[in-house]
């Protein structure tokens, strides 16, 4: 029986702009049981689904899809977490329109099922019944595991080795587990109780987590290899990179891992916490991704009347996600396109102002994209007074500094095999931005995964 | 969560705690810092190791209380936790026989010079001391520092002990007389610094300082540590804390130094005011621009 196509997502009910730019509080406020049913029900449930191929973790989602629309949301949920340990979380975080919802067969003439949504739905949904179904402990093989870095790489990998019967220890720099999602997405995008809720998760399936632990300082890899049977690195890409312009080191000029680390992980936003942060009346924002358009709307909510990104390329090259750029425009961030920094102005120590110049689309460059070429003469200057450079940032070299057989690349990542995720070093294992350099939650953890599938069967066999 | 050992109150101000934090402890060397955070809302405050006992486990901590963070410390009793120590962060100090060498410390700087002058002293060096403070309650481990040097000089702003003079004075006669002091290290305030490596330029010897600059994470994460050498910018945090004093931008350093000040004042008065056991001469003058060594 041919399956009545429904052309359109069932809408979501969003917070409205003028409103949550005052509040922390997600956008989205998520489907009602109804609604979840009635958008599963959208899925053609194709022989042949595309959409699991779009998926870097393989959910099986026209099997979680059908639950869904059973309104069987116990069993949906297992069903992910088979394969993906932080449901809720990439419901949220994942570039849908590129992987899952990019593929889907709907999404060539319609909208594509809200497989995001939903996603985070049933998550949502066994976390309100109060209780989160644990998987069975496996027989224990005695191999232990040092993962260094709770980010979504880390904890991916964690909680596979942990249900594969590895004793599993996680080691975390900072104060709280989490890594990006905890000092990087801001709180109105993906809610801390939510990362803590999934952190628990990890947790609860046997593997340990300790705090203010840093790899590289506390102890090398090789010391921990005296402990440890494999190591796996997902350490991220904590290195901001700086654009070594004159007056970049002016106050009110901040990298964008300073800026939301002081907002999200030390809650710079909230008073009764003591990490301060410029507030700014104008904010400019230096950048087009994901973590550029966090900033923005950071400084929105932070309470600056403007807040402008300034980007090189033009509007179709932006590579944040489609729904961070609609929720930024709706929300009143402004848009400086077409547009490079040449240097930051101040007057005694701040920052004052950003010098720029236009740009117009040339060739495309090496990334496929089409470069931005200066226009000479066309100098102009945008005042500000807090300036945040969200430009990319690179693995921080700690680690490899303190190993020097662990082979790096010039930019800094770790070199490691793509399909077994094998480092240089014999039993060390890399994940995420550390071989990537800033990308997105969802190949990290999807590299986790394939790392952590090798680390298995390498402590089974011993054969690196 | 990680106990306080042991408190010694030096002054109004300066404050001692030993820590118990076994892992920074079994790797701390001179010259690294470690990083505290007293609760759950609390800042993380950056401290530069001023001894370390990896026997026992410990590391010892000097602080004076500048800001509401650092006052809210000195508030803490033996018994009582740290929410978060990590370390040890940063560069050790590179030691080995150079021969002759000086070192200087400004106020607190002094916590953080006495284990660069004990293992400077135990690799072979003569080391000459010279302490200051603004007046005689500021200076403290004089007997500490006697023990493990060559040679002790005392200066205070005031004239309250020893000479009354400010750091450059001594240092400059000592470099005048002995023509072969080889290295410098020169740590406290960053306008003493600043001065104490302008001191030196002229005489061409090698000055390290150890910077103390806003800093959230401690791991190359966040920049807000950076500071400009000739050569470009770098992370006090994974690049220093020590740099060579005659080649750092101190007018940036200091500008930058004070960019939370308005923050700082105000968060100060509130916690005062909140704060009945406060007392209200705490004077924050020394404030932002002094740094955790002030």
């Amino acid at each position: 029986m041919a399956k009545k196509i429904v052309p359109c997502k069932v809408p979501m009910t969003e917070q409205p702009a003028g409103e949550r730019v005052h509040n922390y509080q997600e956008v989205p406020l998520g489907y009602t049981p109804e609604q979840a049913m009635e958008e599963a029900r959208r899925c053609l449930q194709c022989a042949k689904p595309t959409c699991m191929d779009g998926c870097p973790v393989n959910v099986n989602i026209p099997g979680f899809l059908e639950r869904v629309a059973d309104g069987d949301f116990q069993s949906a949920v297992e069903m992910i977490k088979l394969t993906n340990a932080l449901p809720a979380i990439t419901g949220r975080v994942c570039p849908q329109e590129v992987q899952c919802e990019g593929v889907c067969v709907l999404n060539k003439k319609f909208e594509p099922v809200g497989i995001g949504r939903l996603e985070s739905f049933v998550a949502d949904w066994e976390a309100k019944q109060g209780k989160i179904a644990i998987p069975q402990a496996p027989p224990q093989t005695g191999k232990k595991v040092a993962i260094v870095g709770s980010g979504p790489a880390g904890l991916t990998a964690a909680a596979d080795l942990a249900r594969m019967g590895h004793q599993v220890d996680v080691f975390e720099a900072l104060h709280e587990p989490g890594g990006v999602l905890v000092y990087g997405i801001p709180e109105f995008r993906l809610p801390k109780a939510i990362v803590k809720r999934e952190v628990d998760y990890v947790k609860s399936l046997g593997a340990d987590v300790h705090m203010d632990f840093i790899v590289g300082a506390v102890a090398t890899l090789d010391e921990l290899l005296e402990t440890y049977d494999a190591i796996l690195l997902g350490t991220g890409a904590g290195l901001p990179w700086f654009m070594d312009l004159p007056g970049e080191n002016l106050g009110g000029v901040y990298s964008s891992n300073e800026y939301l680390t002081r907002v999200n992980l030390m809650k710079a936003y909230r008073a009764d916490y003591d990490t301060p942060v410029s507030r700014g009346n104008r904010v400019l924002t230096i950048g087009g991704g994901n973590t550029a358009m966090d900033a923005a709307r950071t400084a929105l909510r932070l309470g600056s009347k403007e807040s402008i990104i300034v980007y090189r390329r033009s509007r179709a090259e932006l590579p944040a996600r489609a729904e961070e750029i609609h929720h930024a425009e709706q929300e009143g961030v402004q848009f400086n396109l077409l547009t490079t920094p040449i240097a930051f102005h101040g007057k005694d120590g701040r920052v004052t102002a950003l010098e720029c110049i236009k740009n117009e689309l040339g060739e495309p460059d090496a990334s496929g994209r089409r470069k931005p070429v200066p226009i000479a003469g066309s100098n102009f200057f945008i005042e500000a007074d807090v300036m945040v450079i969200a430009i990319g940032q690179s693995p921080s070299p700690l680690i490899a500094n303190t190993t020097p057989e662990l082979e790096t690349k010039k930019n800094g990542t770790v070199t490691a095999d793509t399909s077994t995720m094998k480092t240089s070093k014999k039993g060390v294992f890399a994940a995420g931005d550390i071989i990537t350099g800033g990308a997105t939650v969802i190949l990290a953890m999807g590299q986790a995964k394939l790392a952590a599938k090798a680390m298995d069967e390498y402590l089974n066999t011993g054969v690196w | 969560m990680y106990k306080i050992l042991r408190k010694e109150i030096f002054s109004e101000t300066v404050k001692l705690m030993v820590l118990e934090a076994p892992l920074v402890a079994h790797k701390a060397k001179a010259g690294q810092f470690v990083i505290v955070r007293i609760d759950e809302t609390g800042e993380r405050i950056p401290l530069t190791i001023a001894d370390f006992d990896s026997a026992a486990g410990t590391v010892t901590i000097i602080f004076q209380e500048v800001g509401k963070s650092t006052m809210q410390m000195g508030q803490l009793e033996e018994g009582d936790y740290f929410e978060n120590v990590v370390g040890p962060l940063g560069h050790a100090t590179e030691i080995k026989n150079y021969g002759k060498v000086v070192v200087v410390a400004g106020g607190v700087g002094i916590a953080p010079i006495f284990p660069i002058a004990r293992a400077l002293k135990q690799a072979g060096n003569h080391v000459t001391a010279i302490m200051g403070a603004r007046n005689k309650d500021l200076l403290f481990w004089e007997d500490r520092m006697r023990a493990e040097t060559d040679e002790v000089i005392i200066c205070t702003d005031d004239g309250s002990y020893g000479r009354k003079a400010l750091i450059t004075e001594p240092l400059k006669e000592v470099l005048e007389q002995n023509s072969d002091i080889a290295k410098v290290w020169a740590i406290g305030p960053s306008i003493m610094m600043k001065f104490a490596s302008a001191t030196t330029k002229p005489f061409n010897v090698p000055t390290l300082v150890s910077l103390n600059t806003v800093m959230v994470d401690g791991t190359g994460m966040c920049g807000g540590c950076r500071v400009v050498m000739d050569k470009g910018a770098k992370f006090v945090c994974v690049d220093g804390p020590e740099f060579d004093g005659h080649h750092v931008d101190w007018e940036l350093l200091l500008a930058r130094l004070k960019f939370f000040r308005s923050e700082e004042q105000a968060a100060v008065e509130e916690w005062k005011e909140k704060d009945h056991k406060c007392r209200t001469d705490l004077m924050f003058e020394a404030g932002v621009e002094a740094g955790q060594n002030g």
